[in-house]
């Protein structure tokens, strides 16, 4: 049965409390105390809408670093780092997928998660694509002291899509599009530009997203009694609840959109919800998914019976546990370039990248691949004709190998004052592999006094680098801390 | 094996400008400096020389590429003069080159110049390198503190050194430069500091606080060579002997292969162990008179003790806090204030070293001279912990 065969989701670790915000902004916006409840994902610094969108996607591949199976990659955003250099191209480099593969960019809506999704479906269903791969991710900016600062979120969710998925089968997808303008943001624009809600409420969700729904049970042949799972994310206070009756869909069904704990992350919302959904679902239960933006994109999905096998390791459930409060408003809007601050003049260096430089090193830089010698089984990196083996220094012995998804510990490490970073001190050190081979790297989501030598840690995408003068982003891998690990590793030691 | 560099060339000069922030002078007013004092030293004219070894790291700033800014600044006469570059150890690198020439019969008097300027970047530290296209795009957003400091939490895991200890064995590094740099008015930071002071500085790169840096210096040193029996006809007594001069540098051992753990220096004990048989020194905790050794940061002071192999492995810390490196202890290290407190002009320091080991084989040193030292050793490193270059050379008196 074509559908989903697995997912996974990542939402960042950490949490802007929303109180913080409210405080801080009561001078010039007091109506906004209102909304000062839960809090809101935050991507760190060195994160963005295709760094979460690899990390979901690890999650929903799973630690197996063969994906030779992919045929076809969606990546969906709003908010992609380029507007004309494939976005799914990096996603691909860092996944280290084929290069044999079909691969688009969808955007433009904040229902293009669920059309990429859709277009996936359809491209299995149709026999163009075996094996799928669907990354959304959404990083939303939003001026300081608006109410979309609020509501927002930043994460991301992956599907895989195949002909032969256990964890729910495809029923049915209907699509409405309208060009109704609730918000736009140009080609040019920083910020979206929203007209009166009350409009988007009464004019725009109530009319169009109900057609797109009764045209995907129509076409699963389900009624709205049937769906056990109701997905709809909307920052208006119970609109899918009242979406739900609209349309005949059971109150029970009604899902919490994660509002009060990550807030809303643009096209990646959809999935996410149903991510969640699918992490919480039984088989044989239904789930309906809808999003709203220019028109409206409903799909309807039975659980299957391998639900509970494709379940990934963090998901949306891992990721809501782990989380971190921040309560430096302050530090989000630097992270979200809405400060001038003085960064002092180490940070003047010109981060211009060789282009050259990075497609010839591409598979090592944004797939963190280094080399295995052949005949000593030596792991190195990077990869080099002549083997580093001490005792062995074989000429063109090496083969790819993949260091992305390799546990790995501090051997070394320092916290950094003086360099320039956009969250000082900089940390970063010596890390050694399981498995062999060592790279000194940047170490990521860590507070001072977290690093320690011997720290268990894990490969994440992250930003390296931004070309501010040339609006280019550099991507490379950093380590952050094995949380899972330390769990394990704190729970035996209690014992 | 090559039978070495032993006894075949005597220092005939040297010189040492003021180093610190010397907001009054250019790279060419720093070589000048440093040239002048040599020249007087050694008693020769610039038309006696052959040929210029030239060490300079930071070219961004303005001292240049190539030979010429030293022919320029000196106004040498059409000589052959080759810049050298090795990270931190330039200096020793441009020791190397004249020594070696001289050895060689190809020059029978060279000198070796280093200069550093970099006080002109408008902020403090070192400044921000130009690393190249691929490195940026790797390595980590780091400063030479980051990448030093990392070598105090390997140490501490290997040997159980608590983090308490260590970070009182490395202030104690660095107060006694700050010691030892009072006495020398060339150097760039000559007031003593205490134990507290150090130990409640602002954190640079964690666990090193602002004293257990070294100060980023504006310097140039200079030194002249010739064989022993130039020197001799030139009518200097008492020669100052090369013993040895070793280089050893990293081929990815230690970055990309997992056997090194860290805590040490790789290069720096093969150089040092090649060193010592080239001087044919064999006990050199009790051989080796004196020592100025690459303290860019105190931790790395710490254990180069060992990997020169004068502390056991693990116990540098506990001599450290013994007063055995102290002026007046079993082995006096950075007598002059070292890159601490005389300063690092990058590519001067190595020079700088040799400098003060000269003059206190001379019996030159002043306040700060030792009791008939015999040998002295400088150790000179370059680049990073797991990635360097480390320069051994030992010097001494005439038939020692």
């Amino acid at each position: 049965m074509v559908g989903i065969a697995a997912w996974g989701a990542y939402a960042p670790r950490l949490r802007l409390s929303r109180k913080a915000v409210t405080d801080a902004n009561a001078w010039v916006a007091p109506n906004l105390r209102a909304k000062a409840k839960g809090e809101r994902s935050m991507a760190n610094w060195d994160e963005d809408a295709l760094t979460m969108a690899v990390e979901a996607s690890r999650d929903a591949l799973g630690a197996d670093d063969d994906r030779s199976a992919i045929d076809a990659l969606y990546f969906a955003s709003t908010t992609a780092p380029f507007v004309d250099r494939q976005n799914a191209g990096i996603v691909a480099a860092a996944l280290t997928l084929e290069k044999a593969i079909a691969s688009a960019d969808v955007t433009g809506s904040q229902r293009c998660g669920l059309a990429a999704l859709g277009q996936a479906l359809a491209a299995v269903q149709g026999g163009a694509a075996k094996r799928a791969l669907v990354a959304t991710g959404e990083h939303r900016r939003a001026r300081a002291a608006s109410s979309q600062e609020l509501d927002n979120g930043d994460g991301a969710a992956t599907f895989v899509v195949t002909a032969d998925a256990g964890a729910a089968e495809f029923l049915g997808r209907g699509s409405i599009t309208d060009d109704f303008v609730d918000h736009f943001r140009g080609a040019d624009g920083e910020f979206d530009y929203g007209w009166e809600e009350r409009w988007i409420r009464d004019e725009g969700i109530v009319k169009l997203v109900p057609p797109a729904i009764r045209k995907a049970l129509e076409n699963s042949g389900l009624s709205a009694s049937d769906i056990t799972h109701f997905c709809f994310p909307s920052t208006f206070a119970g609109m899918s609840a009242s979406l739900a009756k609209t349309v005949g869909i059971a109150p029970e069904a009604v899902r919490d959109n994660l509002a009060l704990t990550l807030g809303e992350a643009g096209c990646a919302h959809g999935p996410l919800m149903l991510a969640h959904a699918l992490e919480q679902a039984k088989p044989g239960e239904v789930i309906l998914v809808a999003q709203f933006g220019q028109g409206a994109e409903a799909l309807v999905f039975r659980v299957g019976d391998g639900v509970e096998d494709a379940r990934p390791t963090r998901g949306v459930t891992g990721s809501l546990a782990d989380r971190k409060v921040e309560e430096n408003y302050l530090k989000f809007l630097t992270f979200n370039g809405l400060v001038e601050w003085d960064k002092g003049m180490r940070a003047e260096k010109d981060n211009k990248t060789a282009l050259t430089t990075l497609y010839r090193n591409q598979d090592m830089i944004l797939g963190l691949v280094g080399g295995r010698c052949r005949e000593t089984g030596v792991v190195q990196f990077p990869r080099t004709r002549i083997s580093v083996a001490p005792n062995n220094p074989a000429i063109d012995t090496q083969e790819p190998y993949r260091f992305a998804e390799r546990r790995a510990s501090v051997l070394s490490y320092s916290a950094d004052y003086l360099t320039f970073s956009m969250s000082p001190p900089n940390h970063y050190g010596m890390i050694v592999f399981e498995g062999g081979g060592r790279i000194m790297m940047d170490i990521t989501d860590v507070e001072p006094g977290e690093v320690d030598s011997g720290l268990p840690v894990r490969m994440v995408f992250r930003i390296k680098d931004v070309d501010e003068k040339r609006g280019f982003v550099r991507y490379f891998w950093k380590a952050a801390p094995d949380r899972g690990v330390l769990a394990k590793n704190n729970a035996l030691a209690a014992e | 094996m090559a039978k070495g560099i032993r006894d075949k060339v005597a220092i005939l000069g040297m010189g040492c400008s003021k180093f610190g922030e010397r907001w009054d002078a250019g790279p060419d007013d720093l070589m000048v400096e440093a040239y002048i004092e040599a020249m007087a030293d050694a008693g020769i004219e610039p038309s006696q020389l052959d040929a210029a070894w030239f060490s300079t790291h930071v070219d961004e700033l303005g001292t240049g590429k190539g030979g010429t800014p030293l022919s320029i600044a000196l106004r040498l006469p059409n000589i052959a003069v080759t810049r050298v570059e090795n990270f931190c150890a330039s200096g020793s690198e441009a020791f190397r080159g004249a020594v070696y020439a001289v050895a060689a019969g190809a020059a029978d008097i060279a000198i070796a110049v280093g200069v550093e300027k970099l006080k002109d970047t408008g902020y403090g530290g070192l400044p921000v390198g130009n690393p190249g296209t691929l490195a940026p795009q790797i390595i980590p957003n780091g400063s030479a503190p980051g990448n030093f400091a990392q070598l105090a939490s390997a140490y501490r895991a290997k040997h159980g050194v608590s983090r308490e200890d260590l970070k009182r064995a490395i202030a104690h590094v660095s107060v006694k430069s700050h010691a030892n740099g009072a006495k020398n008015k060339k150097a760039h930071l000559q007031k003593a500091v205490t134990v507290e002071q150090v130990l409640n500085a602002p954190m640079i790169a964690e666990p090193l606080g602002l004293f257990d840096c070294c100060g980023v210096s504006d310097g140039a040193a200079a030194a002249i060579v010739t064989t022993p029996e130039i020197a001799r006809a030139l009518g200097k007594k008492n020669l100052t002997m090369v013993k040895a001069l070793q280089l050893s540098v990293s081929n990815g051992y230690e970055s990309q292969y997992n056997g090194w753990d860290g805590s040490h220096f790789h290069t720096a004990r093969i150089a040092a162990g090649k060193a010592y048989r080239e001087a044919g020194i064999e006990r050199p905790r009790e051989q080796i008179s004196m020592m100025e050794v690459h303290d860019c940061f105190s931790i790395t002071e710490l254990v180069t003790m060992e990997d020169l192999f004068i502390s056991p492995e693990g116990q540098g810390w506990r001599d450290v806090l013994d007063g055995f490196y102290d002026a007046d202890g079993g082995l006096p290290c950075q007598i002059d204030g070292g890159l601490k407190c005389f300063g690092h002009p990058i590519g001067a320091s190595g020079l700088r070293m040799l400098y003060e080991m000269y003059l206190q084989l001379q019996g030159r040193a002043g306040e700060r001279q030792l009791k008939d030292p015999v040998f002295g050793m400088t150790h000179n490193l370059g680049g990073a912990p797991a990635s360097n270059v480390c320069s051994v050379a030992i010097i001494g008196q005439e038939g020692a």
